[in-house]
């Protein structure tokens, strides 16, 4: 099946369950062709692999198109490998060098946990995102399109902000492991529009709230996640978190169990 | 849990005491360099050395002081609490390095501070307690003629050892006797491994400061397109190299001085 004429050398982390201790195990990819994205390359490497009769390398993957935020991999040294502003599966074998060594690793932190090689539970990021990251909507009519005016630089920038996909290289990439550009990207979204307001000062103490609980690290503004997001979200977004969560806490009357969502007291 | 507390335990929170704390210190930062220009005063130490006089015995700036102190312990203390976090939330670490693309600064800011620490330690063992507390620090006596407005200089060992300052008239001439610190701190300039010490401690203070002054605002959510790249440009030029050039000019020349005596 394999085709093409570049051969590399991968070291990639084998661990058998989130119980196990893993290890670097050394394998050939052999006959890549440079048009080939990073996890074709491995789906090559796994055919190999179940031929012999060896448990294939697991990794999270789905839409292969950048959109989704499954596929991850900390390939040598970096979030989604030496490009920047793409996702491993936007990733071309020609990025590489002939006959090179690539280290491929799992995403590392605590609140992140490994599945399996290097398949890492996200689900963290999931509770954030149900702790506050939504917006209220009546039921009803079916109202006109365009009914609240936003002003265009508004709407570009929350629309920004959404571009978040969720992948958890900001995490990855930081030194401290803390997951404020994710948060700060899904509490801006929301907060910067009219529909996001009446939650506004809630969401955003429920939302850091949750983040906390997961175990994240604390942003000390290196901006090593702005650097390595394949969306290329802004440190921005963090300042204005911070500014409505300083807000909420000190000057509104909001309390964060106020919220539906955390359950009340 | 109540509210208050449960603002101050969370990660933003406790970012927010780190920059306010920062912030407080690189305020006291300017005043401390700006006392310290007396240094360079030709005059004997008498204006460095009635400034000192001034700031230990002025209740306010005493109140201000124990503030200052209660903020760098805080500020330390913080750091420590983060920094463990932060470790904590990576237990396993990368095989592969990649340098991230971030500053030196912004990655060191632990290592950096712990040499402030240090040196703040040090520096104030140095001149701050042994003025306040021990008698081994010498009194310098000022006579100044009025009229010819001629000043004369002298040591002065006072009968009573825990004798502080004063300022009488004889005559024509004002005389001021106040406690020497000019003289220690020419005498600990004098010795270049306390200068090259106090040369590094300043470099720290320059990288601190070039990521952390910008930081504080970073984290105070005070970004604005109008306003951060004068942020920027202030923690750069003001806080990462004129501070700390002044202050390391100070034992430099010193030193300097100390060679031709
Ligand atoms: C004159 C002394 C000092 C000044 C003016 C100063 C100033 C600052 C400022 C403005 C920040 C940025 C805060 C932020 O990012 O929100 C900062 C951060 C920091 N400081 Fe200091 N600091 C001083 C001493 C120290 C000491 C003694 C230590 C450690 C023992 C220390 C450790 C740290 C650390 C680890 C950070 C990064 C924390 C973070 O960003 O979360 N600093 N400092
Ligand atoms: S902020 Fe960027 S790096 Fe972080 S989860 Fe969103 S898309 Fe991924
Ligand atoms: S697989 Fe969907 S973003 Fe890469």
């Amino acid at each position: 099946m394999s085709t093409g004429n570049m051969n590399f050398t991968l070291k990639v982390w084998r661990q058998k369950d989130a119980n196990s201790s893993g290890k670097m195990v050394t394998y050939p990819a052999e006959n890549i062709s440079p048009d080939m994205s990073f996890l074709e390359m491995l789906d090559v490497v796994n055919e190999s692999l179940i031929h012999k009769g060896e448990e294939p390398i697991h990794f999270d993957h789905d839409c292969r198109e950048g959109i989704c935020g499954m596929c991850s991999l900390y390939i040598n040294g970096r979030p989604h490998g030496p490009k920047r502003a793409i996702t491993t599966c936007q990733l071309h074998m020609r990025s590489f060098n002939d006959g090179e060594t690539i280290t491929i690793e799992p995403w590392r932190a605590a609140a992140f946990p490994v599945i399996k090689d290097l398949a890492v539970d996200r689900s963290a990021f999931d509770r954030i995102q149900q702790s506050g990251g939504f917006v209220s909507v009546n039921t009803g009519g079916v109202p006109d399109a365009n009914i609240i005016p936003i002003p265009k630089v508004i709407a570009d920038e929350a629309f920004n902000s959404a571009t978040c996909i969720g992948c958890g290289a900001c995490v990855a990439a930081c030194k401290n492991a803390s997951a404020m550009l994710f948060v700060s990207a899904k509490v801006s979204q929301l907060g910067m529009l009219p529909q996001g307001q009446p939650e506004r000062w809630s969401r955003v103490q429920a939302m850091v709230a949750q983040m906390d609980e997961e175990g994240f690290g604390n942003c000390t503004n290196t901006g090593a996640c702005e650097a390595e997001c394949p969306k290329e979200i802004s440190l921005l977004n963090i300042s204005r978190m911070n500014n409505d969560y300083f807000s909420a806490k000190l000057f509104r009357e909001e309390k964060v169990h106020d919220h539906g969502a955390s359950g009340g007291e | 849990m109540s509210e208050f507390k449960q603002t101050f335990n969370s990660s933003l929170g406790k970012k927010l005491i780190m920059a306010l704390t920062g912030l407080f210190l690189c305020t006291f930062l300017i005043v401390h360099l700006g006392g310290n220009l007396l240094l360079f005063c030709d005059d004997n130490g008498y204006s460095f050395n009635m400034y000192a006089n001034f700031l230990t015995h002025f209740p306010p700036i005493e109140v201000v002081a124990y503030i200052l102190y209660l903020a760098i312990i805080v500020h330390a203390l913080y750091a420590l609490i983060l920094t463990v976090n932060n470790t904590k939330a990576r237990p396993v670490a990368y095989v592969a390095h990649n340098d991230a693309p971030a500053s030196w600064s912004s990655k060191n800011m632990g290592l950096l501070g712990s040499i402030l620490l240090l040196f703040i330690v040090i520096h104030m063992g140095d001149f701050w307690y042994k003025y306040k507390f021990t008698h081994t620090v010498g009194y310098k006596e000022y006579r100044t003629n009025v009229l010819t407005n001629q000043t004369t200089v002298s040591d002065f060992t006072p009968a009573d050892p825990t004798f502080e300052h004063s300022s009488t008239t004889e005559g024509d001439t004002e005389i001021i006797r106040v406690k020497d610190l000019h003289a220690r701190v020419a005498n600990s300039f004098s010795n270049v491994w306390y200068d090259l010490f106090y040369v590094i401690a300043m470099g720290a203070v320059a990288f601190h400061l070039l990521h952390g002054f910008q930081s504080a605002f970073q984290t105070l959510g005070w970004r604005h397109r109008k306003y951060t790249p004068i942020v920027k440009f202030i923690g750069t030029w003001f806080f990462g190299v004129i501070i700390p050039l002044g202050f390391a000019l100070m034992p430099i020349v010193y030193y300097l001085k100390s060679l031709g005596r």
